[in-house]
């Protein structure tokens, strides 16, 4: 019963806040209300029993892309009248899209419901008696090592592909060099003199 | 206690909801309690190392301190400026001040004494420290005003930062425990090292302790760290324009968050309730003594590293983190997982 009642009060809040993150006038407000939706998302995967996935949803989406986005749309000095004047535009191209997503969707559930791909697999979707992480350790591990190490693989060439697009070599500036700091040690830079009165320093 | 409560005449459904309720305010009351001697330790710790007295005034040694702070600061008016963001400004400190409070549901006090026992706590721990980011930026950004804007990115930016190198740091942990369960870890550490409990006793796993304890300062962006509230730059950070109680919360949360990560590295490292030596008569000194002894003694650390250190600058802190953190932890969840395939999981013969 409570269960029931968690599942619905989750579900509206998701759809709530995902409408909100596109009707809040305020690009801020969205990308909050966005938050609050993949919070609660992971809190319906809590419901299914996937904490693990849970969980990693908080802290990689919410505790860290999230938080870069919200910091990229804090700075930017959004046009808002620009943004209205896109909205009709945009609106059947966004339309064919929802189209889209719906209709796989509904693929995806009848296709489950028909049972095709592995229906041992199936007949026993989750394994209750080995904890989440052990079982996706296990698959990732063994089955898909291949594929899960593929995706590490080009994981890091993007992140290598955008510092190469961002970093850039600039000429004139000075930076620190950390090492050399630290190497510096008192006797190289001050020394003591025993200054007669009535004359200046010698530098 | 769940069990009791069930088997009473509240039936199971009521008597769940009933002894989870008793058992969040047996934590959160004394945490409350806890946080407000703390900060009353803090500023005595503080004082003493700059020879100072420190509070000593209100009650014996000043002990009331904090309470009469806490009474002041209920009594004041909250000012909310008319050109902050009205509902996020409020809420901002609403939601550092439940973070903070939140993560306790997880660390065991003693053998079986935790409110939530879930297979994922160290995930959910790290999940809502992820979150705690969010108090602040929020309170940066509605108060529509520079100086806490400019901590807020500071803040964003640093614990991000820092959050990466704690994620590396606890792999080797979660390895060698096997677990992410906090009383598995804890459990798993009993006699690690011939008589000694904990993992920190552990000479390979040593350095990730110290780095635990040096990212744990810079996640609560406490002193060397605490560029988000640099005075002398930032006024006071994303507090500027918090008056009262939400400031009170503010500073509630910071301190509940410095005694959670005191608590994490007394439970990650160093044996949470376990005493330190395994030898049966320290046993029957309670569990919880053992931990809040470490908890303190990591707070003392906090405070003197507090009252000694220089702030440091923001590149210095990046460099810390991505530059010397990220690559040694990097390198340590290697070491361990090749120690241990090795020589535990013989990978070899």
């Amino acid at each position: 019963m409570i269960q029931t009642f968690v599942f619905y009060l989750f579900a509206t809040l998701v759809i709530a806040s995902a409408a909100m993150t596109i009707v809040a006038r305020n690009p801020v407000h969205s990308v909050l209300w966005l938050i609050l939706a993949f919070f609660n998302g992971a809190g319906l995967m809590l419901l299914l029993g996937a904490e693990f996935i849970a969980l990693l949803l908080i802290i990689v989406y919410v505790g860290a892309v999230a938080v870069l986005f919200l910091f990229v749309v804090m700075m930017l000095d959004v046009d808002f009248a620009a943004l209205r004047a896109g909205f009709a535009r945009y609106l059947p191209f966004g339309t064919l899209l929802a189209l889209v997503l719906l209709a796989e969707i509904i693929f995806a559930i009848a296709a489950w419901n028909i049972g095709g791909i592995d229906n041992g697999v199936r007949a026993a979707p989750t394994d209750t008696s080995i904890p989440n992480i052990q079982a996706l350790g296990t698959i990732l591990f063994t089955r898909y090592l291949f594929i899960f190490e593929a995706a590490g693989l080009v994981l890091l060439v993007a992140m290598i592909g955008a510092i190469v697009l961002t970093h850039r070599v600039r000429s004139g500036t000075r930076p620190q060099n950390v090492s050399q700091q630290i190497r510096r040690r008192p006797q190289d830079a001050t020394r003591n003199v025993d200054q007669p009165s009535g004359q200046g320093v010698q530098l | 206690m769940t069990q009791y409560f069930q088997d009473s005449w509240m039936g199971y459904g009521f008597g769940w909801l009933f002894a989870t309720t008793a058992l969040i305010l047996m934590i959160a009351l004394p945490l409350m309690l806890a946080v407000a001697m703390i900060i009353y330790a803090d500023r005595k710790i503080w004082a003493a190392m700059a020879l100072r007295r420190g509070p000593n005034v209100v009650g014996p040694f000043g002990l009331l301190q904090s309470f009469a702070d806490g009474l002041k600061v209920f009594l004041k008016e909250t000012i909310i400026p008319s050109s902050a963001n009205r509902g996020l400004f409020i809420i901002a400190p609403v939601i550092t001040f439940t973070l903070a409070m939140l993560a306790w549901a997880v660390i065991p006090f003693g053998p079986g004494m935790v409110l939530s026992n879930i297979n994922a706590g160290l995930l959910f721990l790290l999940a809502i420290s992820s979150l705690g980011v969010y108090g602040i930026i929020i309170a940066g950004w509605a108060s529509n005003s520079k100086y806490p804007f400019y901590s807020a990115l500071r803040a964003a930016a640093q614990m991000v930062s820092y959050e990466v190198s704690i994620g590396f740091v606890l792999i080797p942990v979660v390895l060698w425990a096997g677990t992410f369960n906090l009383g598995g870890i804890i459990e798993a550490q009993r006699s690690h090292v011939f008589f000694l409990n904990g993992f920190g006793f552990n000479p390979l796993l040593f350095p990730m302790a110290v780095i635990f304890l040096i990212s744990a300062m810079a996640e609560t962006a406490r002193a060397p760290f605490d560029l988000t509230e640099a005075e002398s730059e930032l006024v006071a950070g994303y507090q500027t324009e918090y008056s009262s109680m939400s400031f009170a919360l503010f500073w509630l949360g910071e301190y509940g968050n410095v005694l959670l990560m005191c608590a994490l590295n007394a439970t990650l490292f160093w044996g949470g309730w376990l005493p330190p030596i395994d030898w049966e008569p320290l046993y029957w000194i309670p569990g919880i003594f053992w931990l809040f002894l470490k908890i303190f003694a990591f707070f003392f650390i906090f405070s003197w590293v507090k009252a000694t250190v220089p702030r440091f600058r923001y590149d210095q802190l990046m460099r810390l983190g991505w530059k010397i953190f990220l690559p040694i932890s990097l390198l340590w969840v290697f070491l361990v997982s090749g120690y241990l395939m090795v020589f535990r999981y013989g990978a070899l013969s």
